[in-house]
């Protein structure tokens, strides 16, 4: 398939699934779809690095947190009142501080350009996540591959206390983040949730166009190299730790972009719902039942495993569904550890030898 | 200034007694990371089943904690060297331990999570014992049971462990495995079975950790999640595979976790194992006592 055959495809998929959407009365297949869309981002986001250059990440629920919360900060940002600086340094107690004095800064000049668009807050979420990915992998990269998956699990329980501790953004509390009902364009009235799932559609094939294109590029095959053999890969001469440094950002970029829309799309952000076991066992879970490896896996695995989810919180519980993915998630990396993709496709070779 | 001395010793002093605490936490992952070369990041799961069993055995025969948790131990081995079968012959035989072994272990991780969530619900739980509460004073020093002894019996543990590994044949067969497995063989020794006892020994420690956790505090599913970064982080400062500077690690994360939660509330506490592994990876990551 050549690239700009997919590109056409893949809008006309998006077109379809948008008129298909437009066909129901129903607010709720918006709301379904949406879950179902962000974790097609998430899983595809995943699998750029675990599934192109074989390096697990655990912790995707902070990198999406991080696009979340950075969307709520700006979303409270207050243009009219002035940054306060202090500078001030604290020893064990409060008695022992020393204060260097408060400026302030007058931030009224950005007045013009606040409340931000959503687009916009998704963009500021993926710089702020693909900085934190960044960070993470400059830390712990060059060492042995284990080290960077326990630090990703570590970073989230700790990006979950700094926030839990931030008053600004609500803290444990939570923070509430009004969406309107209607947004006009052009003169139309829109709900707001269409617009959401929009973007969100957008987005999704954002990711997988960039995973597509990652996979069949340069970059792309010196991230197999990495997965296949780091050694030998890094004796002929591929900068690997480079390659690796640029994957982490684009997946933590791609993970945070996916959770800067969500406090409008939730109304009420808290911390624990924010880093849900859900986002980190989902974003894992959904290539490796896919299959890792190529941009069709975390799609269909996301789809699926997605769809399957909404059915079954509606009709079962939302814990039991949980269960299931762990299950599945065992079961397929035992079993069927190319995924359903290679599955599939081990059995059409076998036909065809 | 007045600078509130008492406070801090006892801050340190309880944080010691946390360290304690946090070698029996740790030394099973010192264990199956550090020589063996399996990064179970399931651990701290088995530790939250250690405690849920630990609990239901007391509140409902009224058997004491740490007495489940010894009981426990053979059952927790037959579980580990269960596991590590699974695990070796669907990963380390094929090769695939990177990416689907943690996968597999996050798998392990997030199902006993949530199917003790379906059984007991995200309550607190706790255990009786008599020496829950009361505490020893010396002065303006409180030495309270329910830590002090944890913290003994993980020493005494730790000190059996190391003569265990460097004393009898298999024990230094454990620690040999990961060095160079055709030589091990050579002497005529399974590097699959010694795997087998070492990531059972290393499940069995579990067993006892989660019983002195169910003292300590009161537990709920998801506790479990805040003590992977604690565990990593202590297990990869002390040095990887090394007992001793596993003790040393542990006391010194209690002390500073104490400290923490002492002078900048609790609430603070989780991030300095954190802080600790990313200062540790970045300036030593072979540990203060690794090779």
């Amino acid at each position: 398939m050549r690239s700009r055959v997919f590109i056409l495809i893949a809008i006309a998929a998006a077109a379809a699934v948008f008129a298909a959407t437009q066909l129901v009365a129903n607010n709720y297949v918006f709301f379904a779809g949406y879950v179902v869309l962000q974790f097609v981002v998430l899983a595809t986001a995943w699998n750029i690095l675990g599934g192109y250059c074989g390096y697990v990440n655990f912790g995707s629920a902070a990198f999406f947190a991080l696009g979340a919360y950075s969307a709520v900060a700006l979303h409270k940002f207050d243009p009219g009142k002035p940054i306060e600086v202090c500078v001030q340094f604290a020893f064990l107690i409060e008695r022992l501080q020393v204060n260097l004095g408060c400026y302030h800064l007058d931030v009224s000049f950005l007045a013009p350009v606040f409340p931000l668009p959503i687009p916009a807050l998704i963009v500021a979420g993926g710089i702020v996540s693909g900085i934190v990915g960044f960070g993470m992998g400059y830390l712990t990269l060059r060492l042995r591959g284990s080290f960077f998956a326990i630090a990703t699990l570590a970073l989230a329980v700790v990006l979950q206390t700094l926030i839990v501790n931030w008053d600004y953004v609500g803290g444990s509390r939570g923070a509430y983040v009004i969406r309107p009902a209607n947004l006009e364009v052009f003169g139309h009235q829109i709900p707001y949730i269409e617009y959401l799932f929009l973007l969100m559609l957008m987005l999704a094939a954002l990711a997988v166009f960039i995973a597509r294109t990652i996979e069949r590029s340069r970059l792309g095959f010196g991230f197999a190299t990495i997965r296949d053999d780091e050694l030998a890969a890094e004796a002929s001469g591929v900068p690997t730790l480079r390659l690796k440094l640029i994957a982490t950002t684009i997946s933590g970029a791609l993970m945070g972009m996916a959770g800067a829309p969500f406090p409008y799309y939730i109304g009420y952000l808290e911390p624990s719902s924010a880093f849900g076991l859900a986002y980190a066992v989902n974003s894992i879970a959904m290539p490796m039942i896919g299959g890792t490896g190529t941009w069709i896996g975390p799609l269909v695995g996301a789809l699926l495993l997605g769809t399957i989810q909404q059915v079954a919180t509606v009709t079962i519980s939302s814990a039991v569904n949980l269960l299931i993915v762990g299950v599945l998630l065992v079961a397929f990396v035992i079993i069927a550890p190319n995924g359903l993709v290679g599955f599939i496709e081990q059995r059409r070779r076998a036909k065809v030898q | 200034m007045d600078f509130p001395v008492e406070l801090l010793i006892n801050a340190i002093i309880a944080g010691v007694l946390l360290g304690g605490f946090y070698i029996a936490v740790t030394v099973g992952v010192s264990i199956s990371f550090g020589m063996l070369d399996i990064v179970n990041i399931a651990h701290p799961a088995f530790i939250i089943l250690g405690s849920y069993i630990a609990y239901i055995v007391n509140s409902t025969f009224g058997l004491d904690p740490v007495l489940v948790g010894l009981l426990m131990l053979p059952v927790f081995y037959a579980l580990g060297a269960a596991v590590y079968q699974v695990y070796y012959l669907s990963f380390e035989k094929r090769g695939q331990e990177a990416l689907r072994g943690l996968a597999f272990f996050f798998g392990i991780l997030f199902i006993t999570e949530v199917a003790l969530i379906l059984v007991f619900g995200v309550d607190y739980r706790y255990a009786e014992a008599a020496y829950i509460g009361p505490a020893l004073r010396f002065a303006f020093v409180d030495l309270p049971y329910r830590m002090l002894i944890p913290c003994v019996i993980s020493l005494a543990m730790l000190v059996a462990l190391q003569v265990y590994l460097s004393r009898t044949f298999v024990g230094r067969a454990i620690k040999a495995v990961s060095q160079d497995q055709g030589a091990l063989a050579l002497m005529a020794a399974d590097p699959i079975r010694i795997k087998r006892i070492a990531f059972g020994i290393s499940i069995a420690t579990a067993a006892l950790a989660g019983a002195f956790l169910v003292i300590l505090q009161p537990v709920e599913p998801s506790v479990g999640r805040e003590y992977i970064g604690r565990v990593f982080a202590i297990a990869v400062l002390g040095g990887l595979g090394s007992l001793p500077g596993t003790v040393i690690a542990a006391m010194l994360l209690g002390i500073a976790e104490s400290i923490t939660a002492t002078f900048y509330g609790p609430s603070w506490a989780p991030a300095v194992a954190f802080g600790f592994l990313l200062l540790t990876l970045a300036f030593r990551p072979s540990g203060l006592l690794g090779r």
